[in-house]
């Protein structure tokens, strides 16, 4: 089932208020009939979604669904990989992102990322939130801009006493809030996060599910994860990608959190959430 | 502390089952008084109100189903969310109960009454007593004031028995009451079914707190 905004009621909400789990609200992001090949293979088939705003959207599904070739797509981060091809439109703010005159640098500003394994840079902790801001050029406080991203990404008291120390020297978890703060510093609309967790141990990963839900009152967050339990504790939205025969990634079902898993529509997304998969 | 949404979310469920048991009490009240003052808008008000009642034990249900699929409760989280469950059932059968007697009310309400309404209420006021001390109970994770809630079931038994017996009096004397008595036996029977309910919420609470399943008060009934 494809979320569409034409058809679903989008309620009134004043701006400090977020939309309850499972409401539709504007959308952000949208795909339509999104094709993706790597060369001759087909990676992912007519791909039709769109992703509210101020909500957590996790995209689940068995091992080589294509869910990070989906969302890699949200900020052309497949652009560097040999015989990419995409088809359809991936429309951000209602424009195509992979239109010939998108600037793609302001396209990743706008569309952050969170990688799977915490990617720090090898300096000082106010240097990692501080690097954004300043190849953005800007100009202002950046000591203001260093700080506010490190509180709203939940690490300012652990690390206010020693900005300058190693970000390495951080706890993985540490350094994933970490790199959470540095794609907040360049004010990011939309934060893809690629199993951010999976390096992380369970209390971590309880920490960042936390920043995700304090995050998403002013953020779109796009999660891929294949950790199930996850997605069903933090997102609002779940969607679910299976391989088609010919390998190709299809969406099989698309919904709120609490109905896919608890009456999902589609049998294989009753058979991969209850482990009968396969 | 991690957890911060479930947490509320496990908060609510529970406020929203403090909410429904005062409904319950509300419902209990009004109906015996409904009864006992042959008031037949406030019968009819708490046959409209059980509706409402009942709509609130679904929302626990699809809340508690929620909070089940999509966050592992485990331990203390999943005794709650149990509890909570069932303590819901239980206050949806009470509000039930209330319902009948006020339907009750209304049957009777152009009747003269059989006997003078003393022994009714007094059952009323230790069963919708047990009720709020059982609640109190689970907020206050008290399992001694759970068994001693329970106790107070023979108290609501033995008045039971005592109308019960006099009633039956009333008809053997008088079969022209026949018809109102066994009304009001089926007051009385609603209103030891609801005790009875209380003592399954302070089961709940002892499961809550130690985590065991047991029966804390065989009903005589």
């Amino acid at each position: 089932m494809v979320f569409d905004p034409e058809t679903e009621p989008v309620p009134a909400e004043s701006a400090e208020q977020r939309p309850a789990a499972g409401t539709p609200s504007p959308t952000v992001l949208e795909t339509r009939d999104l094709d993706v090949y790597y060369g001759h293979f087909q990676a992912l088939r007519s791909v039709s979604l769109a992703f509210p705003a101020r909500q957590i959207t996790a995209i689940i599904g068995p091992s080589g669904c294509g869910k990070s070739t989906l969302l890699r797509c949200f900020n052309r981060m497949n652009d560097m990989i040999h015989n990419f091809r995409a088809e359809g439109e991936v429309l951000f703010e209602g424009r195509d992102i992979y239109e010939r005159a998108m600037d793609v640098v302001d396209v990743r500003r706008r569309i952050g990322m969170v990688f799977q394994k915490p990617n720090p840079f090898p300096k000082s902790v106010y240097e990692n939130v501080a690097f954004g801001a300043r190849i953005n050029g800007y100009e202002g406080r950046l000591d203001e801009i260093v700080q506010r991203a490190l509180r709203r990404a939940a690490l300012w008291d652990e690390v206010k006493d020693n900005l300058r120390q190693n970000a390495l020297a951080l706890s993985g978890g540490q350094q994933q809030r970490l790199c959470i703060a540095r794609a907040l510093a360049i004010e990011p609309e939309v934060i893809l996060m690629d199993e951010p967790c999976s390096a992380l141990d369970p209390v971590a990963t309880l920490k960042i599910e936390d920043l995700m839900r304090e995050l998403a009152r002013d953020y779109a967050i796009v999660i891929v994860t294949h950790n199930m339990q996850q997605a069903a504790r933090v997102s609002d939205w779940t969607t679910v990608m299976m391989m088609a025969e010919d390998r190709a990634g299809e969406m099989v079902e698309f919904g709120a959190t609490r109905e896919v898993f608890t009456n999902p529509r589609d049998r294989r997304t009753e058979d991969y959430i209850t482990g009968r998969f396969g | 502390m991690t957890r911060t949404a479930f947490d509320q979310q496990l908060s609510e469920i529970q406020e929203d089952m403090l909410v429904m048991a005062g409904m319950v009490e509300t419902a209990v009240e009004r109906g015996v008084e409904a009864l006992k003052t042959r008031n037949v808008d406030l019968a009819r008000q708490v046959i409209a109100d059980d509706l409402h009642i009942n709509r609130k034990r679904y929302e626990a249900e699809e809340k508690c189903l929620e909070l089940i699929a999509t966050q592992q409760p485990l331990a203390s989280d999943l005794r709650t969310i149990v509890s909570v469950l069932h303590i819901t059932v239980d206050l949806e059968r009470m509000g039930d109960h209330a319902e009948g007697i006020a339907k009750i009310a209304l049957m009777l309400a152009d009747q003269p009454p059989v006997k003078p309404y003393i022994d009714i209420p007094r059952m009323a006021e230790i069963a919708t007593g047990m009720l709020m001390d059982s609640l109190e109970a689970f907020k206050r994770r008290d399992t001694a004031l759970a068994r001693a809630v329970c106790n107070r079931d023979d108290e609501v038994d033995a008045l039971y028995d005592q109308v019960y017996r006099e009633l039956l009096t009333y008809m053997i004397s008088d079969p022209k009451t026949i018809e109102r008595a066994t009304h009001l036996t089926w007051v009385i029977h609603n209103l030891e079914r609801i005790a009875d309910r209380v003592t399954n919420i302070c089961e709940r609470v002892v499961y809550l707190v130690d985590g065991r399943i047991e029966e804390l008060n065989v009903s005589k009934y």
